[in-house]
């Protein structure tokens, strides 16, 4: 960025200290995941012993094994799984399709649409009167909640709107001459080019849910056929935490064998593996995506 | 779209008629595609706006919102008399000051570094190493946190003892005056790497003229981070700045909730909190919106206050 000029040791220790404080931030960034991926992998007693550090001393796949017989986490697994693939196809879906009918300059009902949508931005009903709102609609107990309430996210409909907005117009309209009518210009033209955009939005959308779990705790907590895994490694978290049993008869006695600590960090794993295989291939995305939502804010 | 109408004399008439139809209807499927959104936020986001109401009755589920006992201002008298309410309050302030503060200032700091930073490969390591918290849920975060603090084999402990700075392992977890800082350091670990993108992407825009004609004056590389690197990062902080100013209030519980136990409620439960274990788990809905109402009034005073000030210093706006 500099240029070449000429260094002075100035310069030079300070490059040195840039390394190594970035060496440091990278181990203390990575060594907590490295150190329960360690535990998840040893053999539970002798983790007891303690001083692991980034590798297992005597390796195991029994803690996995274990995990795997939990009738909770198959089942939060499962939700997990639907509500995120669910979620974000229709996430993506309604905030495009809004984020269209916002960027055309001649719809109708641009201008009072967008003030309906940006007013939310500013004030919300709050926890209790969102509740009761679950309540009165039916949702509390059921898989919808996950779906519905979450549908639609007001800034990701301004982010692929502002993207929109950057795209030739000369594109929509010489399809237009061409005979094509708003839905086929939105499904063949402004989809494929957004892309980058799409991409982004996406990787947020599913990870807000795969991460959730206190929808779970609030709207779900008395029916275990809709737990979810965040729940679920909740529940063992916040259990050892307090001294309290994970209410899970098999969970119980598979912890006499193995202990709790090797569990939870073996739920820890299979929580956080999903999401460290998709995003480093997003980065490229995300980080455009959360510059041009920051600028058009 | 002229064409269209030439072609269909009645549709044309209808023009005349009624323009407005006329374009709906050619419009019909732009309606087709926004209209079920326009009803859905309708319902997600303005009728709980309704439910405020509630904070000034004695609302009771089972009767319809209109048919409740009104009881004016009670629930907010009830709640500003509360001891508790100014404890929680303290406890959020206090959290959301410290993280305004630290979460401003150490990512500004990591991105002026990786700015520097000559290796490509290794700039870009560290980068995605950084993202990596910012993906993982504050559970599975919570739950690195007990192991790195924890007083049989945490690593935090462990390095504490190693540099002799202490000789007994502590108990983090226990300790209600450590807790502000756990809450605050946590937040930094997992966001410091995301939320220094968007001033890493500020410094890119930078012109890179700037940075040559300084050399030719003889500006040092120190000169040029403070003089050119950071005023050009100047806007996008303060936007940031006084749109989180309106969030000190509303800092959410989350990490709060998964962080927090009993021995330590006294500095971990927050607004948010204390709304949910009235408002919902004993079932005083009114109390809880009341709380909800403090938090939104407050949190616009904030973002008004801030944008203010900012107005003044710099004759620009934010909002």
């Amino acid at each position: 960025m500099q240029g070449v000029v000429h260094k002075n040791i100035g310069d030079k220790l300070f490059d040195l200290f840039i390394y190594i404080f970035m060496t440091l931030v990278a181990i203390a960034t990575l060594y907590p995941f490295l150190n329960v991926l360690a535990i998840s992998f040893n053999d539970s007693v002798d983790t007891v012993r303690g001083g692991l550090t980034i590798y297992p001393r005597e390796f195991t796949l029994r803690n996995y094994e274990t995990i795997f017989g939990f009738e909770g986490l198959i089942t939060g697994f499962r939700n997990t799984v639907i509500r995120t693939v669910v979620g974000t196809a229709m996430g993506v879906a309604a905030a495009s399709m809004m984020a269209y009918t916002l960027s055309r300059p001649d719809f109708q009902g641009r201008r009072w649409m967008s003030v309906l949508f940006a007013l939310t931005m500013y004030f919300s009903g709050g926890l209790i009167p969102g509740f009761l709102l679950m309540k009165y609609l039916g949702l509390i107990g059921t898989f919808y909640i996950y779906i519905i309430p979450a549908l639609l996210s007001v800034w990701n409909v301004f982010v692929i709107r502002s993207y929109i907005d950057g795209l030739p117009f000369a594109l929509q309209e010489s399809a237009k001459i061409d005979g094509a009518n708003d839905w086929t210009i939105f499904w063949r033209i402004i989809l494929p080019l957004c892309q980058p955009v799409l991409a982004t939005i996406a990787l947020f959308i599913a990870v807000g849910h795969w991460n959730s779990w206190f929808d779970t705790y609030l709207f779900n907590n008395r029916n275990p056929e809709n737990t979810t895994l965040q729940y679920e490694l909740m529940k063992v978290l916040l259990s050892t935490q307090t001294g309290s049993n994970y209410r899970d008869p098999n969970a119980q006695q598979a912890m006499a064998a193995v202990s709790p600590e090797s569990i939870k960090m073996a739920i820890t794993i299979v929580v956080t593996v999903p999401i460290l295989l998709v995003y480093p291939f997003l980065q490229k995305y995300f980080v455009k995506g959360m510059t041009l939502g920051a600028v058009k804010s | 779209m002229k064409p269209l109408t030439e072609m269909t004399p009645e549709a044309g008439s209808t023009l005349k008629r009624n323009r407005f139809w006329f374009k709906a209807f050619q419009q019909r499927y732009l309606y087709l595609m926004s209209l079920p959104f326009v009803i859905w936020i309708f319902i997600f986001s303005y009728v709980p706006v309704w439910g405020w109401l509630t904070a000034f009755q004695n609302y009771k589920p089972k009767d319809s919102i209109l048919d409740q006992k009104w009881v004016g201002f009670d629930n907010f008298i009830q709640l500003f008399q509360d001891e508790r309410f100014y404890i929680v309050l303290r406890n959020t302030l206090a959290m959301s000051t410290m993280g305004l503060i630290v979460g401003f200032t150490i990512p500004v700091i990591f991105a002026l570094l990786l700015n520097e930073m000559k290796g490509q490969f290794f700039k870009r390591s560290v980068q995605t190493i950084s993202y990596l918290p910012h993906f993982v849920s504050w559970v599975v975060v919570a739950g690195l946190v007990y192991k790195m603090l924890s007083t049989d084999g945490g690593a935090v402990n462990q390095l504490l003892m190693w540099l002799n700075i202490i000789d007994q392992p502590i108990q983090f977890m226990a300790k209600g005056n450590l807790f502000w800082g756990i809450l605050t350091v946590s937040d930094l670990w997992k966001e410091m790497g995301w939320n220094s993108i968007i001033f890493l992407a500020a410094m890119a825009g930078i012109d890179p003229e700037l940075y040559e004609a300084s050399t030719v004056d003889g500006a040092g590389r120190f000169r040029k981070m403070w003089h050119i690197t950071l005023p050009g990062i100047r806007t996008t902080f303060m936007v940031l700045f006084i749109l989180s100013i309106g969030h000190l209030i509303s800092i959410g519980f989350e990490k709060q909730f998964l962080l927090g136990n009993p021995v330590v409620s006294d500095y971990s439960e927050v607004l948010d909190l204390y709304a949910l274990k009235y408002g919902i788990q004993m079932g005083r809905y009114s109390y809880g919106t009341a709380i909800g109402i403090f938090n939104s009034v407050v949190s616009i005073l904030l973002v008004f206050i801030a944008n203010g000030i900012y107005k003044r210093v710099t004759k620009e706006t934010v909002i």
